[in-house]
């Protein structure tokens, strides 16, 4: 068990010099935390608090402006995602064109709304503000693939054809 | 590199390109590329290869506007255009080439969609390859910035933009050769350019398309706008949620900077200038030039009182000159073809053209590129083919969350900054939606407020406190609890929000509301109860 948690750790290690790469890129300027923040939420999917605490140390910034920043933008998350990710646009022409319903059925479905993750950890449904995709209305994103002219039941289906 | 050296690579891009003029062009642009534009690339290229007999060569090429019918691909020297390619058509596609073209998946090129641009910003997307920096070399991409740094002085520069009558593309429509001027003017040790690529309006994809299709173009522009101003550094912050975009920008900047054309001595002169790239996350205030700012520093984005305006302190108190993505896609055309080619489109007061992006009920979904003063009917009716299954056409809501909506009866007003905004919207950075008559417009307006109100920084009190009391107010009526008077308070909240906002966004936020209220007041009364029931819920 404890070699795990050590290999772990070492994992753990090399995962967060990716982050430091770009710290030093910037001179581990504060102005560069949101740089960093991508950085951080690229290499482990989320941004937790312990991943907070050393960017702050890092870079010399007191806690409560990383996290200010971390939770002022959208695009990051605080919390791990599921498996598999699906982001119903709610942009303007997806919305004329029903992207209400889609969310609707994914909540009948599997019981999940949007900003959720399903128990099992399987799916995270989440909105986006406009994934530019417009001409394709109703649009998600499924496990990063845009589909275009979505039908809520067809993407139940395909949501259910992915690998557990 | 030297400018002579640059030529030669043109020309030998360009002798490629006269050797073997038979290509196929198939659109790698995000929309397409999500109707599997990448898999038939592929295997047109493997069927090609396998077939000595057809000398045609398939690349990858920009966006060509009609996203509905993607995957788009054309076929060159005859200009003819397919539209919803998928690979089992292939086989039938390569036969075709030999022969004559296949009727059912061709587009009709003399169909008013396509008739009716003037491309300007979207000039030879169908045959400039987005990664190659060549390509855009060859069909008279960097000539602009090449005759900026090799004679023409700053000055000049500055002069010919303002005779251009550019205005900003973003949505202020603020003219663009004024403001490059007051930056030039400004006094600082150093200065910066600005390239707003954080395109947030819901229902917009314009700049998406430049930024994936004519990365070079965008480089270009902001280089010159240094030259002018005296800045040897910009930033393009760039939304995160296009990562083509950001790959091909990242890519686009490499390039550059190998064939000198960014960095220290551009084309061998002594004109310097880096481009760095900052990734957004998702907030749209941080469209406001502020905030944006705020964003670029690190830190959250809430926009400041201003003066003082960014062109005297901006990004680290420098003066910075922040324009739009399409803004400076315009540039290096006024340079190279003048600024009385480029005043001689629009109108009086607009001068030039305008992308559009057209989505929501209507039959032509994409972009197009059209002069200054065309009409609303014209861009809707015409090249939108109207509203598909049917349909009546509704509404038109320009503008996003900041515009408003226009209803059918008023399409014949021309498009331009000011007879859009006489009629409660504006023109915004291009995005329309149409509305066919089973949209609600109180929802339509319920749906921007919400957008508002969760957008809003939460740094000045109308804005963060007007939006949610908007919201609620406008559910209440949604739900059939609201009475004539909660009608009037909303209008006067609606006022105040407006008046006493600090920034764009709060000032804007009402405009959805009260133009669907101007112009469709009738939905809002129908939902309306008595006073007494009121009081009996």
């Amino acid at each position: 068990m404890k070699t795990e948690t050590a290999e772990a750790a070492a994992h753990d290690e090399k995962r967060w010099r990716l982050v430091e790469v770009v710290m030093r890129r910037y001179g581990h300027s504060g102005d560069a935390l949101i740089e960093t923040l991508h950085a951080v939420q690229e290499t482990y999917g989320f941004i937790d608090e312990h991943s907070m605490r050393r960017v702050a140390a890092a870079l010399n910034l007191p806690l409560s402006k990383v996290y200010g920043v971390a939770t002022f933008y959208h695009f990051f998350h605080l919390k791990p995602k599921g498996r598999h990710t699906c982001v119903v646009c709610l942009g303007t022409a997806c919305y004329i064109k029903g992207a209400d319903a889609i969310l609707q059925k994914l909540d009948e479905q599997f019981g999940v709304k949007a900003g959720e993750t399903t128990p099992d950890d399987r799916l995270s449904v989440m909105t986006a503000r406009c994934v530019g995709s417009c001409g394709l209305a109703p649009a998600v994103v499924l496990d990063q693939q845009v589909l275009g002219h979505v039908k809520p039941d067809e993407l139940v289906a395909q949501i259910k054809e992915l690998p557990s | 590199m030297t400018p002579e050296a640059l030529q030669q690579v043109a020309k030998a891009e360009q002798d490629t390109l006269a050797k073997q003029p038979q290509r196929i062009g198939v659109c790698t642009a995000a929309g397409c590329l999500s109707c599997k534009s990448g898999d038939v690339l592929k295997t047109l290229q493997t069927a090609l290869d396998r077939r000595a007999d057809v000398p045609y060569k398939a690349v990858g090429v920009g966006c060509m506007g009609l996203c509905a019918r993607g995957p788009l691909v054309s076929v060159e020297p005859n200009g003819v255009l397919y539209q919803d390619v998928k690979t089992d058509d292939i086989p039938a596609l390569v036969d075709s080439l030999a022969t004559t073209p296949m009727k059912q998946k061709q587009c009709d090129l003399q169909a008013p969609f396509f008739k009716r641009q003037t491309k300007v910003v979207l000039d030879q997307f169908d045959k400039i390859m987005p990664e190659r920096l060549e390509s855009y070399l060859a069909h008279g991409g960097y000539q602009a910035l090449m005759s900026c740094v090799s004679g023409r002085s700053p000055a000049e520069i500055l002069d010919e933009v303002k005779r251009s009558g550019l205005r900003g593309r973003g949505g202020g429509g603020y003219p663009t050769g004024l403001k490059w001027e007051t930056v030039a003017k400004a006094h600082g040790a150093r200065k910066f350019v600005i390239c707003n690529a954080d395109e947030g309006d819901p229902g917009a994809f314009m700049d998406r398309s430049v930024l994936e299709c004519a990365p070079h173009r965008i480089l270009e522009g902001m280089a010159i706008a240094g030259y002018a101003i005296g800045a040897t550094a910009g930033y393009l912050y760039v939304r995160a949620e296009y990562p083509l975009a950001v790959q091909r920008l990242k890519l686009a900047i490499r390039q550059a900077e190998k064939f000198g054309l960014l960095g220290d001595h551009i084309c061998g002169s002594g004109f310097t200038f880096k481009v760095e790239i900052r990734l957004g996350a998702g907030a749209f205030v941080c469209g406001e030039e502020t905030a944006l700012i705020a964003s670029i520093e690190g830190r959250r984005g809430q926009p400041r009182p201003r003066p003082p305006y960014p062109a005297e302190k901006g990004l680290w108190n420098f003066p910075t000159l922040i324009n739009n993505v399409e803004t400076f896609a315009n540039v290096p055309a006024i340079i190279v073809r003048g600024a009385d080619w480029y005043a001689s489109m629009g109108t009086a007061q607009s001068k030039g053209t305008k992308v559009f992006a057209l989505a929501g009920k209507i039959q032509n979904t994409g972009l197009i590129e059209v002069p200054m003063g065309i009409s609303l009917r014209e861009i809707v009716e015409d090249m939108g083919g109207g509203a598909p299954d049917g349909h009546t056409i509704k509404a038109v809501q320009t503008g996003g969350p900041s515009g408003g909506c226009i209803p059918a009866r008023h399409f014949d007003i021309p498009v331009d900054y000011e007879s859009l905004k006489k009629m409660g919207s504006i023109m915004g950075s291009g995005g329309m939606i149409v509305m066919d008559e089973t949209s609600s417009m109180v929802d339509v307006a319920r749906f921007f407020m919400e957008f508002c109100k969760s957008e809003s920084c939460g740094k000045c009190v109308p804005c963060r406190v007007g939006t949610t009391q908007l919201y609620d107010m406008l559910g209440r009526v949604i739900a059939g609890k609201a009475s004539h008077r909660d009608l009037a308070r909303i209008e006067s909240l609606c006022e105040m929000v407006r008046s006493t906002s600090l920034c764009g966004l709060g000032q804007t936020a009402p405009n959805p509301l009260l133009s669907t209220l101007k112009y469709f007041r009738h939905e809002y009364e129908e939902l309306l109860v008595g006073e007494h029931e009121e009081v009996a819920s």
